[in-house]
């Protein structure tokens, strides 16, 4: 288990689907979403949220800055 | 642990910076464009330089970057974002002044413009944008363009015989006295933006302490013109456009000395 946990929030509305951050996450945590928001894109979140490090890769390459990044101790 | 147990302001480690407006960016997704404004924008914030700061806006994609970063804006007639931002910088000396060009823009129709600025060594910082088309008006052909690369203009490719080689300006530009800092970097990975974000603080820092030009080059992708995926024009960047524009610094010295380049 690791010892830091992670969480992402991503701005749904603000996101544009590019799946850049998808790319840039090293624990396959991130992934399009089948749903899409009010403009029609496929937002990013977290599909697989235990693997998680708030590492804030996927923040820092997100273009449109939909993304943020929490990271606590596991207990 | 529970997400919601995670997600506290206790345990923040990463969020927009106040100075990007909440105004939706109208660039395509995934450019390149976003990623830029934002360590602009972060930077003038960590480095406290908000009421300070005064950016120059070009003719191009970034035409609305004074929507997007919360400072004080100008906006330049296409190619003359550095000849504006010398007017400003010597009627501001202590302002912190600074051009956000693309490359249709800088290496083309500015290119008089940025090599006279450069050459004397306006305390300015230039930001340039090299995605080798031109965005805004449709994917046409710019001097950055790669040979064999397919633009709305080169249907068949740039053909080097007819339209000239690819223009390495920053090579160039490392040439001038006038420049202090001269580097070339790219966004497209995570480790990437982290030293992109390093090289424009340190070319911010060289501006305030007024040591010349500094020019910091962004090879970017333009997945629209080029008519390919985000991820893919990520990968297409690293194959074709790295090779030919290699990232690092140019040259890194005081205004007046010369380039070992």
């Amino acid at each position: 288990m690791a010892k830091v946990i992670g969480a992402v929030v991503v701005d749904k509305e603000a996101c544009k689907g590019c799946s850049v951050c998808v790319e840039a996450c090293p624990h396959d945590v991130l992934a399009l979403h089948l749903e899409v928001n009010s403009k029609g894109y496929h937002y990013s979140y977290m599909q697989n949220p235990e693997a998680c490090v708030g590492c804030a890769n996927c923040g820092v390459v997100c273009p449109d800055t939909c993304i943020t990044v929490y990271r606590a101790k596991a207990s | 642990m529970d997400i919601q147990d995670i997600i506290k302001p206790e345990n923040l480690v990463y969020q927009k910076t106040k100075l990007l407006t909440d105004t939706p960016m109208h660039y395509c997704p995934g450019c390149s464009h976003g990623v830029v404004h934002k360590i602009l924008a972060e930077l003038i914030d960590e480095m406290g330089l908000q009421d300070k700061s005064i950016g120059v806006a070009p003719v191009g994609c970034a035409v609305f970057a004074y929507n997007y970063i919360d400072i004080d804006w100008q906006e330049a007639a296409h190619g003359r974002a550095p000849a504006v931002a010398t007017g400003i910088s010597r009627v501001n000396p202590d302002a912190f002044v600074f051009t956000y060009q693309g490359d249709g823009d800088l290496a083309s129709i500015g290119a008089a413009e940025i090599m006279h600025a450069c050459n004397r060594g306006e305390n300015i910082l230039v930001i340039f944008i090299n995605n080798g088309i031109y965005g805004m008006t449709g994917g046409q052909m710019a001097p950055t363009t790669l040979e064999g690369m397919v633009t709305a203009t080169t249907p068949n490719g740039r053909n080097v015989e007819l339209n000239g080689y690819p223009m390495r300006i920053t090579n160039l530009i490392a040439q001038l006295p006038g420049t202090s800092y001269v580097t070339r970097q790219s966004v497209h990975t995570a480790g990437g933006v982290r030293k992109c974000k390093k090289a424009v603080k340190k070319a911010i820092q060289n501006v305030l302490d007024k040591k010349g030009t500094s020019f910091v080059e962004v090879v970017s992708t333009c997945n629209s013109g080029w008519k390919l995926s985000p991820v893919a024009s990520n990968k297409w960047m690293e194959e074709n456009m790295i090779p030919y524009y290699p990232l690092g610094d140019m040259k890194d010295s005081v205004k007046g000395e010369h380039s070992e380049n």
